[in-house]
């Protein structure tokens, strides 16, 4: 295969008419990667503060067809979650990210909520809800950030046929480009530099799965959750 | 994938004359272009977002090899294999070794146009490995045995009624009385076949709409979550993907992203935008052992540095088949090959050869639409008139039309000539046809009343008002 990787380098070289970038070119451009610059951004989350991003984030969420509770602190999610189930006519049943398990700071206390049996792991696709934290969420577009990790695995976020997010506002930002700098922040800080430190995948989750490949008509729930419902947490 | 752009005529014919089709497409203008006419009115810096995407593409571009270079060594980093790929041969080869070092059976399939541009579908089932197509619109074509007739709504061409027909004749487990009339009986019914078989795969290949250099990222942007089950599922996770997609950074990918949903299917963004970054760590409760980025070039070094280079910055946002004329009157399979509309003229030429598809830059009534909705600035009907020129100096165009350019050529650089000739024209068939007010046949002309009428001139040449309308205005003045 080697072959085929030094014909194709080198039919591009010989497209652009040069050889192979060296020397100062070649640090120019390794210095765009090693300290990225942003482009143009949307003015629409400039200088808002918390309060004005929350809001921002909550209708954009709406729009792109989430529903959204609002609460004081994570001491009440557990509660709240319980009434959401209800009022949606769900099983009484969830499972949760191990980040949100008994071992974790940001543990949920399921003590006052009997009734619901809580699995904490990942999804084997027989589950109805999961509940997972989010690592960001976007308020240009209400988008939230999901990383792949030991505490949240990925399949959280795709099989249960209803995905609750947990969304602190501290973790509420403006454009992607502020997410990704507290991803290579939050990377570098755990140590790990390889490339820019990324998990496995980082989900950006718009609202819940949908197609438009039946005559064009939006339907909810192809393949992915038909519901997601955003917790917004006061920390 | 067979090309039968050769037959654009004979196909667009045979499109015009399908009225289900014709019902099928008249959905286009109502969904793609108000969405997106809408949620670009919510943005005011659209366009100079796309001035933004076209310079990051540039800039990529003139760097390709470099930017390569810096994702392959980051994918390897994170414990990722990169296969480089001159052809679709060697591509399919690659995709075929991985899946039977693993012996697998089944893989599941993300939407991707790369996998129909190197024909894997068939080669994996000659092989006895059994693709199944995941997203929605895909997996209904795969039941058609048809190939997909738009870049992001592959299965637009098929009306409910005919899905119906299909799904019974399918799923043959299921209550053959049961409901198919509202899309949530479809959805339902392909969510719960397609389930199990994301379990049961043990491969999941997906296309790539970004590669980053920077972490050595693919990423896939779906409005479904197909994509993110096969991969997530599948024990390796294979993505093909053309060269030309990589950008430097995450922020690069930003600022592509914000015009990609919005030019697509008129969403600020898509749904799901997945970023995956090599195999599941070890400590990862899910997703998949291996992974594998198939990189293909197929032709697409060649085109730089020549004059279709810029159609390597096209993002697959499909604005510009949404927006066509041509495309909205035949429909996708008219164009014989996997790209269709007017990204589809300008790139299968390139990709397959002129020979093959040049009738397909002609598919253009030169209208400008694509170009202006283009979110990365392709000058699409100029490149179109690059091929035209090209079809015309290797002589494949057509004897009539070869002498028909030629004597218009011969009038039109002979300007007192030219008017001569067109007011005789103009003012005789305007006495010919000023009782009718068109004509329903001319000779000369029997390919446009063949199928329509020629409207009666008034009786004077363009020129001629101008010039009148021209003096007035001074008089006026």
């Amino acid at each position: 295969m080697s072959a085929a990787r030094d014909q194709i380098l080198g039919s591009i070289r010989k497209s652009l008419g040069r050889g192979p970038v060296e020397g100062e070119a070649a640090a120019g451009l390794h210095q765009r990667l090693a300290t990225p610059a942003r482009n143009l951004i949307p003015d629409r989350t400039a200088g808002q503060d918390t309060a004005g991003l929350v809001g921002q984030l909550v209708g954009k969420l709406g729009e792109a067809a989430c529903s959204v509770d609002e609460v004081a602190s994570l001491a009440e999610v557990p509660a709240r979650i319980a009434a959401w189930l209800q009022r949606e006519n769900l099983p009484a049943r969830l499972v949760q990210a191990p980040a949100l398990g008994a071992d974790s700071d940001e543990r949920l206390d399921w003590t006052a909520t009997p009734t619901i049996e809580v699995k904490t792991g990942t999804a084997d696709g027989s589950e109805d809800t999961s509940v997972t934290p989010v690592f960001a969420a976007v308020a240009e577009t209400g988008t939230l950030m999901l990383l792949s990790d030991a505490t949240t695995p990925t399949g959280l976020n795709f099989l249960p046929e209803n995905h609750i997010a947990v969304v602190r506002r501290s973790q509420v930002v403006g454009p992607l480009e502020d997410a990704w700098s507290r991803l290579r922040g939050a990377r570098t800080a755990a140590g790990g530099a390889v490339g820019a430190g990324m998990p496995r995948s980082v989900n950006l989750i718009t609202g819940p799965s949908r197609t438009g490949d039946i005559e064009q008509r939006i339907q909810m729930g192809a393949h992915g959750p038909r519901r997601l419902h955003v917790i917004v947490v006061d920390d | 994938m067979q090309s039968t752009s050769r037959s654009f005529k004979q196909n667009a014919h045979h499109a015009l004359q399908d009225a289900t089709l014709q019902r099928a497409l008249g959905n286009i203008k109502t969904g793609f272009q108000e969405k997106r006419r809408q949620v670009i009115a919510a943005l005011p810096e659209f366009e100079a977002l796309r001035d933004a995407g076209r310079d990051i593409k540039n800039h990529t571009l003139a760097h390709l090899d470099f930017y390569l270079e810096r994702f392959e060594e980051n994918v390897t980093a994170a414990g990722g294999v990169v296969h480089w790929c001159r052809t679709p041969a060697e591509a399919r080869e690659t995709i075929l070794a991985i899946c039977q070092r693993r012996n697998a059976r089944t893989v599941t399939k993300g939407k991707s146009m790369v996998a129909e541009e190197i024909g894997l579908n068939e080669f994996l089932e000659a092989n006895a490995i059994e693709p199944v197509e995941t997203d929605l619109g895909e997996y209904i074509i795969q039941l058609r045995h048809e190939p997909p007739s738009h870049i992001i709504a592959p299965a637009i061409h098929v009306t409910r009624e005919q899905i119906a027909e299909d799904f019974r004749r399918h799923h043959t487990d299921l209550d053959p009385n049961r409901r198919l009339e509202e899309p949530r009986d479809f959805t339902d019914e392909a969510r719960a076949k397609l389930r199990d078989r994301y379990f049961q795969a043990d491969v999941g290949i997906t296309g790539a709409n970004f590669l980053i250099a920077e972490t050595g990222s693919t990423v896939i942007v779906t409005n479904e979550g197909n994509g993110d089950m096969t991969q997530l599922l599948g024990k390796a996770h294979v993505v093909v993907a053309s060269l030309e997609k990589v950008v430097p950074t995450l922020d690069d990918a930003a600022t592509i992203l914000r015009l990609l949903a919005r030019s697509a299917t008129g969403q600020e963004m898509s749904v799901y935008t997945t970023f995956s970054t090599g195999p599941r760590r070890s400590a990862d409760l899910d997703g998949p052992e291996e992974f594998h980025v198939v990189l293909l070039d197929n032709g697409r070094s060649a085109m730089l540095g020549t004059e279709f280079q810029d159609m390597l910055r096209c993002i697959r946002c499909a604005a510009c088949m949404n927006h066509c004329p041509v495309y909205a009157a035949v429909g996708g399979h008219a164009y014989g090959w996997v790209y269709p509309g007017p990204m589809g003229a300008v790139l299968t030429p390139s990709l397959i050869g002129v020979e093959e598809a040049g009738h397909l830059p002609n598919a253009s009534t030169f209208c400008g639409r694509c170009e202006s909705v283009c979110p990365m600035r392709i000058p699409l009907p100029k490149m179109m008139r690059h091929y035209r020129t090209r079809e015309y100096e290797r002589g494949l165009t057509s004897g009539t039309v070869r002498t028909g350019l030629s004597l218009w050529s011969f009038l039109a650089t002979r300007p007192s000539l030219y008017r001569f000739v067109t007011g005789i024209m103009a003012r005789t068939l305007g006495v010919l046809g000023r009782r009718a007010g068109r004509f329903r046949s001319l000779p000369l002309a029997g390919g446009w009343t063949g199928v329509r009428d020629m409207p009666a001139p008034q009786g004077r040449t363009f020129h001629s008002l101008w010039a009148e309308r021209r003096a007035n205005g001074r008089t006026g003045a």
